[in-house]
């Protein structure tokens, strides 16, 4: 025959189907990367230069022990380090950190995140906790002082580094006091009260990524758009908190602890309904799965930061849903076609 | 063009649709007839069921239409010459779908191209009795040729204690790139619903339903216009998407039933058969002509000139690739569509058999890393029949065959969209099959 169909030696031979969608982890990993941008310049608008600083030592590193890691479990590193999840998961780190930690709190931070919290685990996909949270949730444990008490026990370097928008905008003469509170949910008497509004733009005191609502719900939105999340997930988490907050009794005698619209927009919330309740290897495979997940999250937080010593439930919500995530979903199965009303 | 608001559109839940279907290529390619082969392949064994006796030997002369393998059993079904002219050699020959050696009946073309006595006369079909038409479905060796080829006469023998209250007839044609089945309902659609009917009488069914996806508006409205004076033959608009044509997702889509992925169409009343298969139907039946041609799409980025071409079973897929222009760095030939079809380290001895459907050729067909998987789930979404392919492509990873029974690996038809959807480019697909087959193997050894 003809020498056009000589090559054929050279025929790829593979399983179908032939053709896959254009999404890849990476993409996915970059488009996250993309939506957390907003966010963050709203923590440097907030806090000054020196949270972007904390940014990038926490990514930096996190790809540094990525690659670290790698190399030691005899994987390929370049192509894994492309895939961007480290990336992800020094931003979501940094920016769970208050805005003047020392710099090495994002750097010890993220490298528990990737070497145990991740690698230690099976690397991408068999960690059971969201890294960054599991990470967070160390230092709290690790650093008390640093991460959840008074924040005048953090460096003076760090500390001058922070620009005092807050104090401009609300202090009333009072400058350190104002970004001193960790987060407006605390719990101590005579603590400051933000207007909705101000919540909503992120002008107020708290952790470098979670202050601005406006800037999460861009990129939030922008992933469900994406559909790289169900947007039921936060969606639900939201509500979740709003309504326990509703029909639970204050528990602290300020004006604002059962309100819920502030319980929502105040702390960490949004961030973590949209960027950590929806990370997909710590969350549970099915729709009926991930509506548990959800609801438990918006549950669990609530009732830490009613009836627990923290002002803030988010990180420790997500984080024990995470552990129930395998028992969810071995409650969760598919049902399998045809097989409505019948035994399997 | 698109008419019909989405949502009433009939469906499935679950499935994928590629944003690049590839149908543009030959859509508006209009069936040509492929030039005759110099030598026929026809191979004993072109269905599900028992192989053909061959009941030619070297040196005989053969007619176009005339018996080459006589079917072994119910289940199988009759083989017949292809082109006229002298019986080479009855042989092995190596097969395109098993890649094993298998008999095969090898004819060179001769001069004429005329059929054998007593075929390719019109009957008159008003008065033909079922059992009449099952006889003549059954000699015509008539298969499903949507790809399954299953022989039809077999389908058209349910089980005593089955009742059949609807004929779903596939005009779905959901597999990406492929056309030739919208190409024949174009130019065919009298034929087609003749055969439909004739498919009807054979089972003593009354109802009719007959599925078409939404991007082929023009062939909803043939068929339409053809069957307005009969009410038992519904027409339908379906969603596009991909698998919209296999059995358990149109008889969803159109009748609202379920069943079991392992179980068939007849533990819900119902039978599919293709268009392509009730056009055969007709042929055989109206004209006594057994299935000896059909329809194949070749098509994709690796020829020059994708065509939807009318085949004699038998021609080499060379030849159809030169006729399309085959181009000289082409990576990757498929048997099919790029999401069941199969890919094919060599093509020198490949030959058009009945469920040949398409040949994809393409150049620079991409090779993908796969990583772990992140548990997004998409799979699970686009699953349409329920299970959960991202567990299965870890247990059958890891050789835990007890845990894939467990998981339902047996119900997994393969269809591809678990694999398809992907980020993390998991063979899932392969991995299920690999499962499977290793099963198989471990219950013949028990």
């Amino acid at each position: 025959m003809s020498d056009q169909t000589q090559s054929n030696n050279t025929l790829i031979v593979s399983a179908s189907p032939h053709i896959r969608d254009m999404d890849s982890i990476p993409t996915i990993m970059w488009v996250v990367v993309l939506s957390l941008i907003p966010a963050g310049i709203a923590g440097v608008f907030t806090f000054g230069y020196y949270c972007l600083n904390v940014i990038v030592l926490s990514c930096v590193t996190a790809v540094v022990t990525e690659i670290f890691i790698l190399r030691l479990r005899k994987l390929p590193v370049l192509s894994v380090i492309k895939d961007g999840s480290a990336v992800v998961t020094g931003i979501l780190l940094a920016y769970t950190l208050p805005p003047g930690v020392p710099w090495y709190i994002p750097v010890v931070g993220a490298f528990f995140a990737i070497a145990i919290a991740k690698h230690a685990f099976g690397g991408l996909g068999n960690n059971i906790w969201n890294p960054a949270l599991a990470a967070r949730a160390f230092l709290q444990v690790a650093y008390p002082a640093i991460i959840n008490s008074d924040w005048r026990t953090l460096t003076q370097e760090g500390m001058h580094k922070v620009v005092h928008n807050i104090a401009q905008v609300d202090a009333g003469g009072n400058l350190l006091h104002a970004i001193t509170r960790a987060t407006p949910l605390t719990k101590e008497a005579g603590a400051e009260v933000y207007h909705l509004a101000q919540l909503f733009v992120g002008n107020i005191p708290g952790c470098i990524g979670e202050t601005s609502v406006i800037a999460l719900l861009l990129g939030g939105l922008y992933l469900i758009y994406k559909r790289y999340i169900k947007w039921y997930v936060p969606a639900l988490y939201i509500a979740t908190v709003f309504v326990m907050v509703l029909i639970l009794p204050a528990q602290v005698a300020t004006p604002w602890s059962n309100n819920p619209l502030y319980h929502i927009f105040a702390g960490g919330l949004f961030l973590g309904a949209f960027f950590m309740a929806t990370d997909m290897v710590t969350s549970p495979l099915t729709k009926l799965g991930l509506i548990i997940f959800a609801v438990g999250c918006g549950v669990l937080t609530v009732l830490i930061r009613f009836y627990s010593g923290y002002p803030e439930g988010v990180c420790y919500s997500i984080l024990l849903m995470n552990t129930a995530t395998p028992l969810i979903d071995r409650f969760t199965k598919p049902r399998l076609y045809g097989t409505k009303g019948k035994k399997a | 063009m698109m008419t019909a608001v989405k949502s009433k559109l009939k469906t499935f839940i679950g499935g994928i649709h590629p944003a690049d279907d590839g149908k543009i290529l030959t859509s508006d390619k209009k069936e040509i007839a492929a030039p005759l082969p110099k030598t026929a392949y026809l191979f004993m064994s072109q269905h599900i069921g028992a192989p053909c006796k061959p009941v030619v030997k070297k040196g005989d002369v053969v007619k176009k239409g005339q018996l080459v393998g006589e079917s072994q059993g119910f289940v199988s079904a009759n083989v017949h010459a292809s082109i006229s002219g002298k019986v080479l050699d009855v042989a092995p020959w190596p097969h395109p779908v098993t890649g094993v050696k298998s008999p095969a009946v090898i004819i060179e073309r001769g001069e004429d191209d005329l059929w054998a006595e007593g075929l390719n006369e019109a009957f008159d079909t008003d008065r033909i009795s079922p059992e009449e038409i099952k006889q003549r479905i059954q000699t015509a060796g008539i298969v499903g040729l949507g790809g399954a080829t299953f022989p039809t006469h077999v389908k058209l023998t349910p089980p005593k204690d089955k009742t059949v209250d609807t004929v779903v007839m596939n005009g779905a044609e959901c597999e990406p790139y492929l056309t030739c089945d919208y190409r024949l309902m174009l130019d065919k659609p009298q034929e087609i619903i003749q055969g439909l009917k004739l498919v009807m009488k054979c089972i003593g069914c009354k109802k009719a339903h007959i599925g078409i996806e939404a991007n082929k508006e023009d062939v909803y409205a043939l068929f339409k216009d053809i069957v307005s004076n009969e009410p038992d033959i519904k027409v339908d608009l379906m969603e596009v998407k991909y698998p919209q044509g296999a059995e358990h997702q149109l008889i969803k889509a159109l009748l609202n039933r379920e069943f079991k992925p392992t179980q068939l169409p007849l533990e819900v009343g119902a039978i599919v058969i293709n268009v392509g298969t009730a056009f055969a139907v007709y042929e055989a039946v109206k004209f006594k002509r057994p299935l000896i041609e059909r329809l194949v799409t070749v098509t994709g980025n690796g020829v020059k000139n994708p065509q939807n071409f009318l085949v004699r079973l038998g021609t080499p897929i060379k030849q159809l690739l030169e006729d399309a222009e085959v181009a000289a760095d082409v990576n990757k030939i498929i048997f099919g569509g790029p999401m069941m079809g199969i890919a094919q380290g060599n093509i020198d001895n490949a030959v058009t058999i009945k469920g040949t459907g398409g040949v994809l050729v393409l150049k620079d067909a991409r090779q993908w890393r796969s990583h772990a998987c992140i548990r997004c789930g998409r799979c699970i979404d686009g699953c349409p029949y329920g299970l959960n392919p991202s567990a299965l492509s870890i247990v059958c990873e890891a050789r835990e065959f007890n845990l894939a029974i467990e998981n339902n690996v047996m119900e997994c038809k393969e269809c591809g969209c678990c694999s398809y959807i992907c980020p993390a480019k998991r063979p899932i697909v392969h991995l299920i099959k690999f499962a499977k087959a290793e099963i198989a193997k471990q219950k013949v050894k028990t």
